[in-house]
């Protein structure tokens, strides 16, 4: 078995990068960071994957079709927020309207969330289709290759 | 008219240090004629970027130049480079340097135009009053989230990271359209029937 040591560190730090990526999303409010930034990591938890255990393998776990599916859900989220905050009666985007009876805008603080989400899963499927499509077309070269 | 004093303070010499590192990072890439380094120095490039950002205490720009900057671009270099060469063709000495000349105008230019740069921090700078300070004392009262560049960036300016959203989007449908979706031709697998005239020259 070649690549131990690189197999059994990435299976190590899959998990953590995943938690990473959540904890940066959920925190964006708080602290540094956000949708853009948590997608990003996301997609590099998956990559790293890749990079070890081959591509295919990696299409195993998460498949392109999923992806694609992740794209249009993010994009949809987003604007399906915009659309809620307008069927609630305020304008596209107004978070306010989310909870208007709060005091300390808690209706802003959902909306932000919310739209972020939306942000996240639609970068990190988008990078890792991006990923997927450049890095399929060639068969696996050599460590020598290089 | 204050006196302008001159003090080595720590953060200067990190500034310069970096700044340092950048140029020579960059000399470096400019240089390299293989592929494979110039996308690793590129890399470096952006985390030494990141690290300056943090200098300037702008910690998400920071975050998103380490994370997409010196990750994602990487890898996706690195990528593309796969489906070319390894190595730069050789580069051949033109007899009027045109572009040289083009590039250290524009430099000279650029130079030129820091000398009207505010003072960094400065309070009376365009970049810090109007809407930007506008945001900064609105925030607490507006939305009530502690970081001013998420509110900005997700309620005040929704609109535009929609936008946003819609651009990474449109780059992901462009790459399955123009690299094919079931299709790789050349690499492993191809789903699809080539075309019946090119048969001969498909693999």
């Amino acid at each position: 078995m070649d690549r131990l040591i690189l197999k059994v560190t990435t299976k190590i730090f899959f998990a953590p990068i995943i938690l990473f990526a959540l904890y940066v999303q959920f925190h964006g409010d708080y602290g540094p960071g956000g949708g853009f930034q948590a997608g990003v990591i996301f997609a590099v938890a998956f990559i790293l994957h890749a990079f070890c255990f081959g591509l295919e393998e990696t299409k195993k776990v998460l498949p392109p079709r999923a992806l694609l599916v992740a794209m249009v859900v993010g994009v949809l989220f987003y604007a399906g927020t915009g659309v809620a905050t307008m069927l609630l009666g305020g304008s596209f985007l107004g978070y306010d309207q989310i909870d208007p009876a709060s005091t300390h805008h808690a209706g802003q603080h959902y909306g932000i969330l919310l739209v972020e989400w939306g942000v996240g899963v639609t970068v990190a499927s988008t990078m890792l289709t991006i990923f997927y499509h450049f890095t399929g077309r060639e068969p696996d070269i050599d460590q020598e290759d290089w | 008219m204050n006196s302008f004093q001159f003090e080595v303070s720590p953060i200067l010499l990190v500034d310069l240090s970096l700044l340092t590192m950048l140029l020579l990072v960059a000399v470096a890439m400019l240089r390299s004629r293989h592929l494979f380094a110039v996308v690793m120095l590129s890399g470096i490039y952006s985390l030494l970027s990141a690290a300056f950002f943090v200098s300037l205490d702008a910690v998400d720009v920071a975050f998103t130049e380490a994370a997409v900057g010196a990750g994602i671009s990487t890898v996706l270099m690195l990528a593309g480079m796969l489906l070319t060469s390894r190595r730069e063709k050789p580069f051949e000495a033109r007899r009027v340097p045109v572009a040289r000349i083009a590039v250290f105008a524009t430099g000279a230019a650029l130079i030129y135009a820091t000398i009207d740069m505010p003072a960094f921090g400065d309070r009376g700078a365009a970049a810090n009053s109007y809407v930007g300070q506008a945001y900064i004392e609105e925030t607490p009262n507006d939305i009530a989230v502690p970081n001013v560049v998420t509110a900005v960036l997700a309620s005040y300016r929704g609109f535009d990271t929609l936008g946003e959203t819609l651009v990474v989007f449109t780059a992901g449908l462009a790459v399955i359209l123009l690299l094919g979706v079931g299709s790789t031709r050349g690499g492993r697998e191809v789903s699809d029937v080539p075309p019946p005239s090119d048969n001969e020259e498909t693999r």
